[in-house]
């Protein structure tokens, strides 16, 4: 098949190909314009009234007006509940995401040792990502219960003292954390594509030398890995900061804020106090963040990325 | 066969090694070792979904019971039809799925058509715009919030499903374009040209050659946008407030607030959630898998 379509290939007359071409470039910016509209309606543009609507006092009630950068002062000055939930939030995703990392990529390590039942295995470790987040919540939320829990129950059956996970200020966003992990399915399934990628030779190499299973991990799947690990680390970092619906379904940012998430705190700001200055100027914020940590991943990507001449 | 290349190394190199010591010994304990970590990482992830099974089919009494009791003696079913009873999750169900319908057909019709131009059209600046709307998976929902939801109450839109619809029609995300992008840039090139000759126009290529060649790619991104609809929160949270138009996730939450610690009935309420879910991943479990590793190795 393909044999024939080279031979038509060749056989194109030019000035039917030209003209071809020319209307090409005009179909291919009908094509893209919905999402080029898309981009201007539903990203730069609201992502620029944001930052307007920021230096405004717009609520809900009364009447607006530009107030400079008061919100900010306001924000990092004499806020403490937007100082509690960044500190709730950051610690989330810097404990979270390095930990599902870790389980992540020890998973999918554990599949490619050619076992038998891969497809089996894999079904079960990626099920419990396709969960609906609020529903997750609802199982996890039961879980956690101190009186009637699988949690507790657990810990009582090895003879270990009861938690009030969720209900205490100093184990619930661990609780959270925990539970982050069980949605690790993704990430497993992209550390496994990262790994077929990896050639056989550079295994055989390190056998050669006689290296074993952990001069094998250090010398050659991680660094090989490493790009995965890049996507993987800001995709989850992203997703971390804006962590919500859990905080909203499970603990209502409780007990007293300790899981007050900086998502929950704008929520609140916007829709219930109906602040839309203020709140627009936390979004503002929560971007900011994002961007800096984001740049400061990738700028120092070069030192730990290790790209292959694959490309 | 890799066992057996390796088996001779050892006998060319090491021909006095015990058994104890030799390369298919460790073998068979790497292997024990991995089987065992496996089972117990399968135990524990599975773990929660039958505990959520498992008090859905339980009364309040064996529910409380202690020590926790694993299978239920008798099975209830009775919390299934209550938790329908008490709320009205078939309309939820509706108005999800009526949601579902305009996002996922405005996702795949115009991710494909955009990701088409940017894949196999050619035109100047192409790849830096591409370039420049990627950026956008980074940008945090927060961000676009406010100014979204002031100016859909402005044109009078709170309270219908058009801001959760609306948007999938310009572009249908740029993940889903990102992805569908690599897949048409993967298909052979001949094949328009084949189509060129014949004086076929680029419409007429994308529907004729490029989207019957793209069935798994289109199913995969229809899949994700059905799954990230199903499971938006925010959204539903924000823009619906007349309870008769909630969704399930919505419906879910309220039915929580109203019946804490009726657990039996929340269990089976949030099985009935999970359940569309879960046929439709075991239906199609392959697209789920090929569509994630695609945007993990060329992400």
């Amino acid at each position: 098949m393909s044999s024939t379509a080279d031979l038509q290939t060749a056989t194109v007359p030019t000035r039917k190909r030209r003209r071809w071409i020319s209307s090409e470039a005009m179909w291919g910016l009908i094509c893209v314009s919905p999402a080029i509209l898309g981009f201007l309606l539903w990203d730069i543009g609201p992502m620029i009234a944001s930052i307007v609507l920021s230096f405004s006092d717009w609520s809900v009630t009364g009447t607006t007006s530009w107030i400079g950068t008061e919100n900010f002062q306001r924000l990092f000055g004499d806020d403490a509940l937007f100082r509690q939930s960044a500190q709730v939030t950051l610690t989330y995703a810097f404990v979270s995401v390095p930990l599902q990392i870790i389980v992540a990529m020890a998973l999918a390590l554990l599949l490619n040792e050619k076992v038998k039942g891969l497809p089996i295995f894999r079904t079960i470790f990626y099920v419990p990502s396709t969960v609906p987040l609020i529903a997750s919540s609802m199982i996890w939320l039961w879980m956690y219960n101190p009186d009637f829990g699988l949690f507790n129950a657990v810990l009582n059956f090895f003879g270990l003292p009861e938690q009030q996970w969720i209900f205490s200020s100093d184990t619930v966003v661990l609780s959270l954390i925990i539970m982050s992990l069980w949605s690790i399915g993704p990430m497993m399934i992209i550390f496994l594509a990262g790994l077929t990628a990896i050639p056989q030779h550079l295994y055989d190499a390190v056998s050669v030398d006689g290296g074993n299973v952990f001069n094998r991990l250090w010398t050659v799947t991680i660094p090989m890995l490493t790009p995965t690990i890049l996507f993987n680390l800001v995709l989850s970092v992203i997703t971390s900061l804006q962590t919500f619906t859990q905080a909203y379904v499970m603990t209502d940012g409780g007990p007293g804020n300790a899981s007050l998430f900086y998502g929950l705190y704008l929520y609140r700001t916007a829709f219930q106090q109906g602040e839309f200055g203020y709140a627009a100027s936390l979004a503002v914020v929560q971007f900011a963040v994002i961007v800096v940590l984001s740049l400061l991943v990738f700028r120092t990507s070069s030192r730990w990325v290790h790209y292959g001449g694959d490309t | 066969m890799a066992t057996t290349s390796r088996g001779t190394t050892d006998t060319v190199y090491q021909p006095k090694r015990s058994f104890f010591r030799s390369r298919r010994f460790r073998h068979r304990i790497a292997q024990a070792i991995t089987y065992t970590l496996l089972l117990i990482g399968s135990f524990v992830m599975l773990l929660p979904l039958v505990w959520l099974v498992r008090s859905s089919f339980m009364s309040l009494d064996q529910i409380f019971a202690f020590p926790p009791e694993w299978i239920p003696e008798p099975w209830v079913w009775q919390n299934y039809p209550d938790a329908l009873d008490v709320a009205p999750f078939a309309r939820y169900f509706l108005n999800t799925m009526v949601i579902e319908f305009f996002v996922v057909t405005g996702t795949v019709v115009s991710a494909t058509i955009s990701a088409y131009g940017f894949a196999r059209l050619r035109w100047k600046g192409r790849d830096q715009v591409f370039a420049v709307l990627m950026t956008t998976m980074m940008l945090p929902g927060a961000v676009t919030l406010i100014p979204a939801f002031i100016i859909w109450s402005e044109l009078g839109f709170v309270n219908t499903i058009v801001p959760l619809t609306a948007p999938a029609w310009f572009g249908g995300g740029m993940f889903n374009i990102f992805l569908l992008r690599q897949f048409f840039r993967g298909l052979p090139r001949d094949l328009d040209e084949a189509a060129v000759l014949d004086g076929a126009s680029p419409l007429r290529i994308l529907w004729d050659v490029i989207i019957p060649l793209s069935r798994p790619a289109l199913i995969t991104v229809g899949i994700f946008s059905f799954l990230t609809t199903w499971n938006d929160f925010l959204g539903p949270l924000i823009y619906l407030n007349d309870s008769r138009k909630y969704t399930l996730a919505i419906g879910l939450s309220q039915f929580k607030g109203q019946y804490t610690s009726e657990w039996g009935l929340l269990m089976a309420a949030s099985t009935l959630v999970i359940l569309p879910v879960l046929i439709l991943f075991f239906v199609a479990q392959r697209y789920f898998v090929e569509g994630i590793a695609l945007t993990g190795i060329k992400g």
